[in-house]
């Protein structure tokens, strides 16, 4: 790096800059006793008088806001400092849209930050229906970088509902999927997507290519939590028809045949016998196949086999398969 | 494994406090309210909060409070919902709950709800069923609940309710530990809890275990001790704990402690500070860890404390 960019990145203290002569600093009050005195670095320090006399003033001019992204960039986690940023920018009557690359630049290490985030759905919902696709694009570099990340998931489905750009989201999660099948945030997304765009034709409607998809994600990684519980959201509101079709069940002794990763193939099984499927033979010789010695009783049925099964493969949950056993109805 | 280091961790929370030039207690400096939270009632389950001063937190608790009635985080910040149950949380750990005005706090809590039962953070509008519980208990530990539409409040936490039994922030949103947290406790304060599914929920719980026997917030996630509380409390108000395996819990918790310096970190040999310590604590007192005062899962209060509100006197 060459000197003079070093001499022009270098701090100049705000008392040393002309254009901030008139202002006087308000230290820091931490009270008389401050249970919890800090020593605050002194460009931190004196930054924060500075914001301090222009907010004690209610100064809403450029140079405050200019501050306001100082202070931000000392410490982007003091809402108070967002709080001011924001009713300058209503004062100046900014353009919004050079706030929003503000923002892009310091959401880069700051992501996690609950503040940045409430102040660009501000910003956003200022903007209206012509940020959707800015707000989705820089919704989706969050996500490159961090594919579960809580903020950017929850940002991006308030811009879908209060500023639209449907199209293009079933695709997204399928990417998303292709690059990591186990996100549960891109199942979640889906589900929200599927019952919510107004593109498409809801649940009932999606229901046949949702449950292929989903099936085919099972068994490529039937260890794979949240596609089971995708599976049976796709039936919602409807058990007898999760339970009668056919697709379910045969998912399951499919994982169960090839006898690995199959928790959650087993607990599916015992869930669909509770609501009255009635088991194959080939169900029951499945589930025969897979059971460890010490483990089968005489005489169990299949659900009280399957929780046996379940207590042992899955032992940090065995309180939980034995409470199942328990729960089950005994023919007399 | 020797057990907990209660004496190291005492230390830590009480030099954290007053650490100078330090990075993190810089950029914590507007959250301070939380902070201090957290901290005391850590001393207070290890029996230690006699070693703090009162006068001096309480003269300070108060300083962060506005005109609106709302606290802020430190002194000179806005008020915000999360620091004013955070402050009256503080004050109920004293026994100070009476140098309140309780109207003016419990006005600004109630005035934070909108239309659809939902709760904001502040004058800026944020929701998040995370301040539905904070308004929800801060009104509750001042029995001021009736001054909320408590029905709407209940019928916008169900709308975050999820397939998989969960909670999200909003709706649709996906469903997290510290979400689900949220809306089990508010349920819990409200008497609403028959809306739960519990045996669902409680499922998708104690699926959150893995083999390391610490717990994850969601899905293919990786274990952080705060989860120890977020999961671990809303069992408990399910009445569904024992789903999980305590002791492989219980020793996760334990293997996240600095033993050297004290302080408790989200994962094994990771940086301590003073959130983690708080949860890790809490998680053990929840677990019935020998030596730890016991702890309200819904008020995230000691039990002691929660009785002196609404028994002693």
């Amino acid at each position: 790096m060459e000197s003079d960019e070093v001499e022009e990145m270098r701090w100049v203290p705000l008392s040393k800059r002309p254009e901030w002569s008139d202002v006087t600093p308000v230290p820091q009050d931490d009270g008389p006793n401050p249970v919890v005195p800090i020593d605050y670095k002194p460009d931190f320090a004196e930054t924060m008088d500075y914001f301090r006399a222009i907010y004690v003033a209610d100064e809403r001019s450029s140079r405050a806001l200019n501050l306001t992204a100082e202070a931000i960039s000392f410490n982007p986690g003091n809402y108070t400092v967002w709080y001011f940023r924001r009713l300058v920018l209503e004062a100046l009557d900014i353009d919004l849209q050079v706030e929003l690359d503000y923002i892009d630049n310091i959401a880069k290490n700051n992501s996690k930050n609950y503040q940045i985030w409430h102040h660009r759905r501000w910003v956003a919902e200022k903007l209206g229906t012509d940020a959707a696709d800015k707000e989705l694009e820089f919704t989706k570099k969050i996500l490159s970088a961090d594919a579960k990340h809580y903020h950017a998931w929850s940002h991006r489905q308030w811009v879908l509902l209060a500023l639209g750009g449907w199209e293009d989201e079933l695709d997204y999660c399928r990417e998303l999927l292709e690059a990591d099948i186990f996100n549960n945030s891109a199942w979640n997304q889906r589900y929200f997507v599927i019952t919510r765009s107004p593109l498409l034709g809801g649940l009932e409607a999606m229901r046949e290519s949702e449950v292929s998809y989903t099936v085919e994600a099972i068994l490529a990684h039937p260890e794979n939590e949240s596609p089971w519980r995708y599976l049976r959201g796709l039936y919602k509101g409807n058990t007898q028809s999760w339970v009668n079709d056919h697709q379910v069940s045969l998912l399951c002794l499919r994982v169960l045949n090839a006898k690995s990763n199959f928790v959650f193939a087993l607990s599916t099984l015992l869930d669909l016998l509770c609501h009255g499927l009635q088991p194959s033979q080939e169900a029951k010789d499945v589930v025969a196949a897979l059971e460890m010695s010490g483990t089968d009783e005489p005489d169990s049925d299949l659900a009280t086999s399957i929780c046996f099964i379940l207590e042992h493969v899955d032992p940090i949950r065995a309180n939980y398969w034995r409470w199942r056993k328990s729960k089950l109805p005994h023919a007399t | 494994m020797g057990g907990l280091a209660a004496e190291k961790h005492i230390q830590y929370i009480l030099t954290v406090e007053k650490r100078k030039d330090d990075f993190v207690s810089v950029v914590m400096e507007h959250l301070r309210m939380s902070g201090a939270y957290w901290g005391l009632t850590t001393l207070d389950l290890l029996e230690k909060l006699d070693t703090v001063d009162v006068d001096e937190v309480v003269s300070w608790v108060m300083n962060c409070q506005h005109e609106s009635g709302g606290f802020g985080g430190n002194i000179g910040h806005d008020p915000h919902i999360l620091y004013t149950l955070s402050a009256v949380q503080v004050l109920a750990l004293f026994d100070k709950l009476n140098v309140l005005d309780i109207d003016k706090v419990t006005n600004y809590v109630a005035g934070l709800q909108n239309g659809d039962g939902s709760f904001s953070g502040d004058i800026w509008g944020e929701v998040d069923t995370r301040f539905s519980y904070i308004a929800i208990c801060c009104l509750s530990i001042l029995r001021c609940l009736n001054k909320i539409n408590v029905e709407k409040a209940v019928s916008y936490i169900i709308s975050c309710k999820n397939l998989d039994g969960g909670f999200g922030c909003t709706p649709g949103g996906e469903s997290h530990a510290g979400q689900i947290f949220c809306c089990v406790a508010a349920l819990s304060l409200t008497g609403s809890l028959h809306h739960i599914d519990k045996d669902l929920l409680g499922w998708w719980l104690c699926e959150r275990q893995v083999k390391s026997g610490g717990l994850n917030g969601r899905p293919e996630k990786l274990p952080d001790v705060c989860y120890s509380w977020w999961v671990l409390s809303s069992l408990i108000m399910i009445d569904r704990v024992h789903w999980i395996n305590k002791e492989k819990l219980v020793k996760y918790i334990l293997d996240c402690q600095d033993l050297e310096n004290g302080g408790i970190s989200d994962r094994p040999d990771d940086a301590v500070d003073v959130y983690h310590t708080y949860f890790g604590v809490a998680g053990l007192s929840l677990l019935e860890y020998p030596g730890l005062k016991a702890i309200d899962p819904a008020y995230a209060l000691p039990v002691n404390v929660v009785n002196r509100i609404f028994f002693g006197r």
